[in-house]
């Protein structure tokens, strides 16, 4: 009885490893192996010349003041990017979540539509917004009698302006899985906490919050995943830029794996931040076990 | 309804496959306007029997786009190459490289020559070619009180104070930090040699680089140059037309863009003229650019390829590429054909081209400019002091090229 049910787990289970094999742990493997290579340029010419490195790609890492640029950049962008999407994407979920029926669907969609915009166009459209001298932003700070900000170009807001665009572009995503998470907390618990006398505050606090926690959870692991792995928005911006203010982990890998064919010390980056990942995830998964469960 | 689709997906993989038996194609692979160009004149024609196919790629995806085609073995026959990518094409084996023939050798600028030449061998052929000169508004600076462009460094840097003065509006000069290449000229200019001991270890320490550098540093520490970065620069015909700058330090693409763009009146105020030098006699030298034709190693089809590249680099095509895009013929026996559309201004360019060096021919070369742009940008915002920048310049420049002399000490020949 038992070995059958094992036999037949197994089985059933087969593709999906056979699919995690070869487009995870595979690739995994085969990036670990190569980031202890020198695996370049001539490399392609001639294999002859691909020298086993042990660790000195990673020596290398930790001693190129880029890398640590990249990663205190990328950290900057995880915790207050990361941060204000989530806050942003709660706060419009409360509050389309409280709009009347007729306009929640509009609002809805509003919300959600930079997330299907393409990040291409998106990118053109703000960067007209950040120009220095005829940008929407720095004439509306010229109006109120501030000094303009070259905010692309300056290596002090470039970071802010790529979390400004990127909140934008991503929140309605959390928005939505909020608003789900939102409309199906039982209403009688709010009646409930209503006879009993609580305050809107309270309400929130100890019936919103707590009934959020499961969707605010998932919300907090994604976005801590897909900030870690920031390119695409500094790729169409800043291109890294100004004095690598916007440089991501992500775009080190790039330039050195894609640009200069640099693939050994790519790899190297792409297991740090693999390494970075799994540690944020499981800090994450202790966190959210700890109270109370 | 279903016999219907499969007839016609059938009929549809016949047909291909049929056409392609028939008539065997030549591939060619361009970029940007050449690209439009190859398609409005050979896109279709039938060449020693091929019918001659023109793939458009992104210039700011080229690069990577041929390193990994030639990876997955899906080069096509001809490509355009930006010449200072062929010693590194050639140096991983991706093109054909031949004998040298003196004649056409001695009809191009030297420049563009050394830029082809990988161990005394011919892998690509000059087709256009480019270098920077100074591009410059004539009235402003008969404003500031200068009737002749400036020929030295400190004519330069003083006809800059002077057009400051005009008033809050005014800057020198326009210079992109994420643009390396009037920094490689000037050191050029002041008899830099970029990399030492054939090419294994960075020099950025010599005399002469940190004369070079330091005068770039220096025109943003003076003010004259405004910091710009790459996201700024989108509208240069709107401020050179407006007088931010009076100074711009760019290529031919511009010729065409400055006479379109620029509005009527200023059509006459503009000129270009060859870069400042260091003294009064020292020679003018810029950075060479442009781009060759090159034939694949792995193309089969390589007498037809030949074919092609001898029609395009003929008089008549080059005066059509000229005309259609602005693109400067590599070859000077050509240039009587098309000088007098612009005099004075292509005048500059070809005494500039006559004297452009090319960048260091080794594959490393990309990341170097990289590191380049990125210590000259933290020495521009004074985050670091020249000498240090400079020291940790050579030091990077060592460690990327540590490679390069582990393979020489390997093979005391190559590469």
């Amino acid at each position: 009885m038992h070995r059958t049910r094992t036999v037949a787990a197994c089985v059933f289970l087969a593709p999906a490893l056979a699919a995690i094999g070869a487009f995870f742990v595979g690739p995994v493997l085969a990036g670990l192996v190569l980031s202890l290579t020198d695996f370049d340029i001539y490399t392609i010419a001639d294999s002859s010349n691909l020298r086993w490195v042990g660790l000195e790609q990673y020596q290398t890492l930790l001693r190129d003041p880029l890398f640590w640029q990249a990663l205190q950049n990328t950290v900057t962008f995880v915790v207050v990017g990361g941060s204000l999407t989530i806050l942003t994407a709660l706060g419009a979920a409360l509050a389309v979540w409280r709009a009347a029926r007729t306009v929640q669907a509009f609002f809805r969609t509003v919300y959600f539509l930079p997330v299907v915009t393409t990040i291409v166009a998106a990118a053109v459209v703000w960067r007209a917004w950040y120009h220095p001298r005829v940008g929407l932003l720095n004439v509306a700070l010229r109006w109120i009698g501030l000094p303009a900000i070259d905010w692309l170009g300056d290596p002090r807001w470039a970071m802010l302006a790529i979390v400004a665009f990127s909140v934008w572009k991503n929140f309605g995503f959390h928005m939505v899985i909020f608003l789900a998470a939102l409309q199906s907390i039982p209403q009688r618990l709010y009646e409930a906490a209503a006879i009993d006398g609580a305050t809107g505050w309270q309400q929130f606090r100890c019936v919103t919050l707590p009934m959020l926690r499961p969707a605010l959870s998932f919300v907090v692991l994604i976005t801590v995943i897909g900030s870690f792995q920031l390119f695409a928005e500094p790729y169409v911006m800043t291109q890294g830029g100004p004095a690598n203010a916007t440089l991501s982990l992500v775009l080190l890998m790039y330039r050195n794996g894609f640009q200069w064919w640099n693939v050994g010390y790519g790899a190297a980056v792409a297991w740090v931040l693999f390494a970075l990942l799994v540690i944020a995830t499981l800090t994450l998964r202790r966190l959210r076990a700890r109270p109370g469960q | 309804m279903w016999t219907l689709a499969v007839a016609v997906t059938l009929g549809a993989v016949i047909g291909c496959q049929s056409g392609e038996q028939h008539e065997p194609t030549l591939r060619i692979w361009a970029m940007g306007k050449e690209a439009e160009f190859l398609i409005s004149r050979i896109h279709g024609i039938v060449l020693d029997g091929r019918r001659v196919e023109v793939q458009r790629i992104p210039w700011s995806a080229a690069h990577e786009k041929l390193l990994t085609a030639f990876v997955a073995g899906t080069l096509p026959d001809v490509i355009q190459m930006g010449s200072t990518w062929i010693p590194e094409f050639a140096a991983v084996g991706a093109l054909h490289c031949t004998e040298v023939d003196e004649e056409v050798v001695q009809d191009i600028f030297p420049g563009a020559v050394a830029a082809n030449l990988v161990d005394h061998r011919w892998c690509g052929t000059p087709w256009y070619v480019d270098t920077r000169v100074l591009f410059y508004r004539r009235d402003l600076l008969s404003r500031a009180g200068f009737s002749l462009p400036p020929r030295t460094w400190d004519d330069w840097r003083q006809a800059m104070r002077q057009i400051k003065q005009l008033g809050p509006q005014h800057y020198g000069l326009l210079l992109p930090l994420d643009d390396w290449h009037l920094l490689v000229a000037l050191a050029f200019q002041a008899g830099a040699d970029l990399l030492r001991d054939r090419d294994q270890y960075g020099n950025f320490q010599s005399p002469e680089f940190r004369r070079a550098f330091s005068f770039y540093v220096s025109l943003f520490h003076d003010g004259l140059a405004p910091f710009e970065g790459p996201g700024q620069v989108a509208n240069v015909y709107q401020d050179f037309a407006a007088g931010l700058f009076t100074f711009y330090v760019t290529g031919p693409w511009n010729l065409g863009e400055f006479r379109r763009r620029l509005p009527a009146a200023l059509q006459s105020e503009w000129a270009t003229a060859v870069l400042p030098t260091p003294e009064v006699d020292s020679p003018s030298v810029s950075v060479m650019g442009g781009a060759s034709l090159a034939i694949t190693a792995a193309s089969d089809k390589r007498a037809a390829a030949r074919r092609l590249l001898q029609r395009l680099l003929s008089p008549d095509e080059l005066v059509h590429l000229y005309h259609a895009t602005g693109d400067l013929p590599a070859r000077r026996s050509v240039w009587h054909r098309f000088s007098e559309h612009d005099p004075l201004r292509l005048a500059a360019f070809r005494e500039q081209l006559e004297q452009a060096r090319s960048t260091p021919k080794i594959p490393e070369w990309e990341r170097i400019a990289g590191l380049l742009t990125r210590y000259t940008e933290l020495v521009v915002r004074r985050q670091l002091a020249v000498d240090a920048a400079l020291a940790r310049l050579d030091e990077e420049t060592d460690r990327v090229l540590a490679k390069r002399r582990w393979l020489l000490q390997r093979t005391p020949t190559r590469p």
